[in-house]
């Protein structure tokens, strides 16, 4: 069985798997004024994303995920950590 | 504005949720003013039976009568429920597979659920946290326990021993007893339920304030009131009733029959009987069409329309009314031509303008016109249908007036005209099926002599019509922002380019393309009277260009001509459709003027065809001129320029005939001698698979590989004899042309017509259907030759062999086939994608939001670009800009 370390490495390594970052909270209070919404609004993603789990992100959290986009060249999407 | 609504102000609310639970008993009794014990429905003198399902207590609903209950006349009495007691319990339809769940996971003797009393208490905690957050799953979990009580066969709590239940639907519960199965009559069944305790019943999902289980079996059915089931009264004087109306005098005669069979001590199976009857009438007045029932019909056997009836399917209350409505100020008819018009009008027959009214508010300025319309009344276009006098708030119509005169006098300022529609009022245009927002599209009026709305040519790609009969629809918008708005977001002119692909969806098709290639074709030199009459139809008010030749008599080419309307500035280069096999070329050098030059708005070389001015032809001539010109610089140069490409046709004559397609002896001769060889080869391979020799392709059967070897030889010999038959054309040939400029048809089509149809296949493959080992009788069995597996060697001027109809019937019908099937899958899958994509929109902000502000995208399709602003998908195109630079440098 693979230890913990190394299967980090390789989701976070994976070509599929984005850029993800958990803002703080001031740049997390940035983001909903720019955006003017409430943190319900965002999109979600699941605590027990596999993601999550590695950045140890709690429900609350807004994560930044950069993505390569074939019409934008980089994309910005902000999800907000759920408990379930 | 008070002519438009009379809802009162403080009459708003809006719905929080809808609850639905089932009428108690005691709730039905209470709300039931009159009981129905009589099947009669009028007396012998016509009033109404009192107790019959016609009483007063129902409500008024005759003009000038007064309820009974309530004491207001019809149009304020809301109509009154009645009841039926029944003589017996009946089961209600629908619940079946419920009360079956409730009585089998239940004790038969204590009714309490088949598990130990912790167990239930335990299980009912975890259901009700479990239906706070995730109700659909609390509905699973019910299931579950519901499944576990009912494999116990003990009771836990009084020790009774539970038997199977069977149930047969729509109504039949039997219980397997050792002695055998027993019915469960619906009194039996009701008592059963009575044991349920509230406590319990909660875990199998069950709300016993909304719903108490016994309620699930009627002792008592509520009649709906008289509005619900009005009766018709027909010249004659009969009376013809509802249908819902019909079925419930049936209940109410079977709820008799068994009625005095019980007070009659009549035998066991008589009263089994008509109860039986009583539940399945009831079963039939709830729905009419339930499995296994006998169904409730007219004398004429025409079934009745039960309550089910009335809401379920396409025409039913849902659908029917809910969802589809019926709107006044629209026309419906069949359209035609009419190339003269312009691309963002609609001709409108008088008839319908007539009919067609829109609300004017008169003011000092129009007061005039409006004096006008109302002096011509309501049978003359351009008249009045109506006028509101404000003042004295009184609507007058004026098809019952007779002093138009003395009307148009009083008109002050502030009346409200309702006027015929003229022209340049702005209507909107729809053609079904919407597929897409091009299927709507707002257009002006031209009031027309004839019955058909009309159509500019060009209109037809967006809405796809054709004039072989389509109708469409017209909606006359009559609010001032919905005029505007109309006008600004939804003219044809600003649907030019396609949202889906940034490409024009409207443009030259057809005839317009042949046209504009014989106009701007090299050869084409055109005398002045020609001119004359070209530029006449493109509206042209400028001076004549010079002439290209003077002597002997000045010559206009046709390039010139396209070029007076071409913008300033306009600079473009491109191939042409013409541009491939013999006469492709790459650049300004170019022989058979093939590659399209536009400079500052004068075309210098190409001709202009599919690739300049056609439909869906993104980063075209028309496409530039439409993004950096406007809408309306395009608008002017559809009406205008491709009327010229029409004239051009009319004055050159435009037709195929045999002649088109004929080849000589000579392409004849090669063409039968390639076939000979092909033949040969493919015996050869047919030769070689039978000795085992044939190569095989890997990862294929030999089989796999000797078909495919033959289609590929095949599909080589058609190309080749379709190359030939062309190459032996005149580059003037009619059919010809239409090819090549992609006016209609491809080469495909020319090789058909002109060399040989091909192979034809069925589901991808040669044809190999029809009898055992072999496709028709005049094959030998297991022939693998071409012709016996549907290549047709014919072709379409010589005409094909009766073997040869035959496979192109079998191929053709397959695309017949494809086409309904497919039509109807993709219409379901879109109505599907709409349904759940309606609510989002791109909001200010960039961001796609759902209908409660969710962020949905953070930016729509994550660069915030609008397609329908784009070069074909592309935000930036360089190669445009540098185009476009090349102007400011000349």
């Amino acid at each position: 069985m693979p230890s913990k370390v190394k299967e980090e490495e390789k989701i976070l390594g994976h070509y599929l798997v984005p850029k993800h970052r958990i803002l703080s909270l001031e740049e997390s209070i940035e983001v909903l004024k720019t955006l003017g919404v409430r943190p319900w609004q965002l999109p979600r993603i699941s605590i027990n994303d596999p993601i999550v789990r590695i950045l140890n992100g709690k429900p609350g959290d807004i994560i930044e995920i950069e993505r390569d986009s074939p019409t934008a060249g980089k994309y910005k999407a902000y999800r907000v950590v759920v408990s379930y | 504005m008070s002519y438009t609504s009379n809802y009162k102000e403080n009459e708003k609310y809006l719905i929080d949720r809808i609850h639905f639970s089932l009428l108690s008993p005691i709730e039905i009794r209470k709300m039931a003013k009159v009981t129905v014990i009589r099947p009669e429905i009028y007396e012998a003198d016509g009033s109404p039976v009192s107790g019959g399902v016609r009483d007063p207590h129902f409500g008024a609903i005759e003009p000038g009568e007064r309820c009974p209950v309530c004491g207001n006349t019809r149009e304020d009495c809301p109509g009154h429920f009645g009841k039926i007691d029944l003589a017996r319990p009946v089961l209600l339809p629908h619940l079946g597979d419920k009360i079956d769940v409730i009585l089998q996971s239940t004790c038969r003797n204590c009714g309490r659920i088949l598990l130990p009393d912790e167990k239930i208490a335990y299980l009912t905690n975890i259901y009700e946290k479990l239906k706070e957050k995730w109700p659909i799953l609390a509905e699973t979990f019910s299931d579950e326990i519901a499944k576990q009580a009912s494999s116990v066969s003990e009771c836990p709590h009084c020790g009774y021993k539970q038997f199977k239940l069977k149930f047969t639907k729509p109504f039949n519960f039997y219980e397997v007893r050792p002695e055998g199965e027993i019915r469960l009559t619906p009194s039996e069944i009701r008592e059963r339920l009575e044991r349920v305790q509230d406590k319990d019943i909660k875990v199998l999902g069950v709300d016993p304030k909304a719903a108490r289980p016994e309620w699930m079996v009627l002792t008592v059915l509520p009649v709906p009131p008289l509005s619900v089931r009005p009766s018709i009264t027909m010249e004659n004087g009969l009376r013809a009733e509802d249908d819902l109306t019909h079925a419930l005098v049936e209940i109410v005669r079977q709820n008799e029959r068994l009625k005095n069979f019980l007070s009659s001590n009549a035998p066991e199976s008589m009263v089994e009987e008509a109860w039986q009857t009583l539940q399945n009438v009831i079963a039939a007045y709830i729905d009419n069409e339930l499995p296994n029932i006998y169904q409730l019909s007219h004398r004429g056997r025409k079934q009745l329309k039960t309550i089910a009836q009335r809401l379920k399917g396409k025409e039913g209350r849902l659908r029917g009314n809910l969802n589809g409505k019926r709107v006044n100020f629209s026309a419906r008819t069949v359209i035609s031509p009419d190339p003269y018009i312009s691309i963002d009008e609609v001709g409108v027959p008088e008839e319908i303008a007539k009919i067609l009214t829109l609300p004017i508010v008169v003011t000092s300025y129009n007061i005039e016109d409006a004096r006008k319309f109302v002096l011509n009344g309501p049978y003359n276009w351009p008249g009045a249908m109506f006028v509101y006098k404000t003042k004295q708030n009184v609507k007058i119509d004026l098809r019952y007036q007779r002093n138009y005169r003395q009307l148009a006098e009083s008109l002050e300022i502030g009346d409200v005209v309702e006027r015929h529609l003229i022209n340049g009022d702005i209507v909107l245009f729809n053609r079904q099926p919407s597929l897409h927002r091009m299927s709507i599209m707002a257009h002006k009026v031209r009031v027309m002599p004839g019955r058909t709305f009309r159509l500019n040519l060009l209109d037809c790609a967006p809405y796809n019509a054709d004039f072989d009969g389509d109708e469409m629809n017209l909606h006359v918008p009559r609010l001032e922002e919905a005029r505007a708005e109309a006008q600004e977001l939804m003219l044809v002119e600003n649907q030019i380019l396609s949202p889906r692909y940034g490409g024009p969806l409207i443009g030259g098709r057809q005839d317009y393309i042949s046209g504009s290639y014989l106009l701007t074709v090299k050869t084409t030199l055109l005398t002045k009277d020609e001119v004359s009459l070209l530029l006449a139809a493109a509206n042209y008010k400028g001076k004549m260009p010079e002439p290209a030749i003077i002597k002997p008599e000045p010559l206009w080419t046709g390039k010139q001509l396209i070029s007076l309307f071409l913008p300033q500035g306009l600079n473009f280069e491109g191939r042409a459709k013409i541009n491939a096999g013999e006469l492709k070329c790459d650049n300004e050098k170019c022989f058979f003027d093939s590659y399209d030059i536009i400079s500052n708005g004068k075309l210098l070389m190409g001709v202009f065809d599919k690739n300049a001015i056609g439909a869906e032809q993104p980063e075209n001539v028309l496409h530039y001129i439409t993004l950096e010109y406007g809408s309306e610089k395009a608008r002017e140069f559809l009406d205008n320029v491709f009327r010229m490409f029409i004239r051009m046709l009319e004055i050159k004559g435009f037709s195929i005939s045999l002649k088109e397609v004929e080849i000589p002896n000579e392409a004849k001769n090669k063409i039968s001698n390639m076939v000979e060889q092909a033949k040969n080869e493919i015996q050869q391979f047919i030769n070689d698979y039978k000795e085992g020799n044939l190569e095989v392709i890997p990862g294929r059967t030999p089989e796999e590989s000797l078909e495919l070897k033959i289609i590929q030889r095949l599909q080589k010999l058609r190309d080749d004899a379709g190359k030939l038959a062309i190459s032996y054309m005149d580059p003037f040939n009619n059919a010809f042309i239409m090819a090549r400029t992609g006016a209609r048809g491809s080469d495909i089509n020319i090789t058909q017509m002109a060399a040989m149809l091909g192979q034809q296949t069925v589901r991808g493959k040669r044809i190999s259907r029809g009898f055992r080992t072999r496709t028709l009788p005049q094959f030998k069995p297991g022939d693998l030759s071409p012709e016996a597996r549907g290549f047709i060697i014919g072709n379409f001027r010589v005409g094909l062999k009766p073997y040869e109809v035959f496979f192109h019937a079998a191929g053709g019908r397959e695309g017949l086939v494809d086409t309904a099937v497919k039509t109807s899958q993709s219409g379901y899958m879109q109505r599907r994608l709409i349904n759940a994509l309606q609510d989002l929109y791109v909001a200010y902000d960039g961001t796609v939001r759902d209908s409660v502000e969710n962020i949905v995208q953070f930016k729509y399709g994550e660069d915030g670009v609008d397609p329908m602003l784009t070069y074909h998908g592309k935000a930036v195109n360089i190669d445009r800009i540098i185009e476009k630079a090349k102007v400011n440098e000349k």
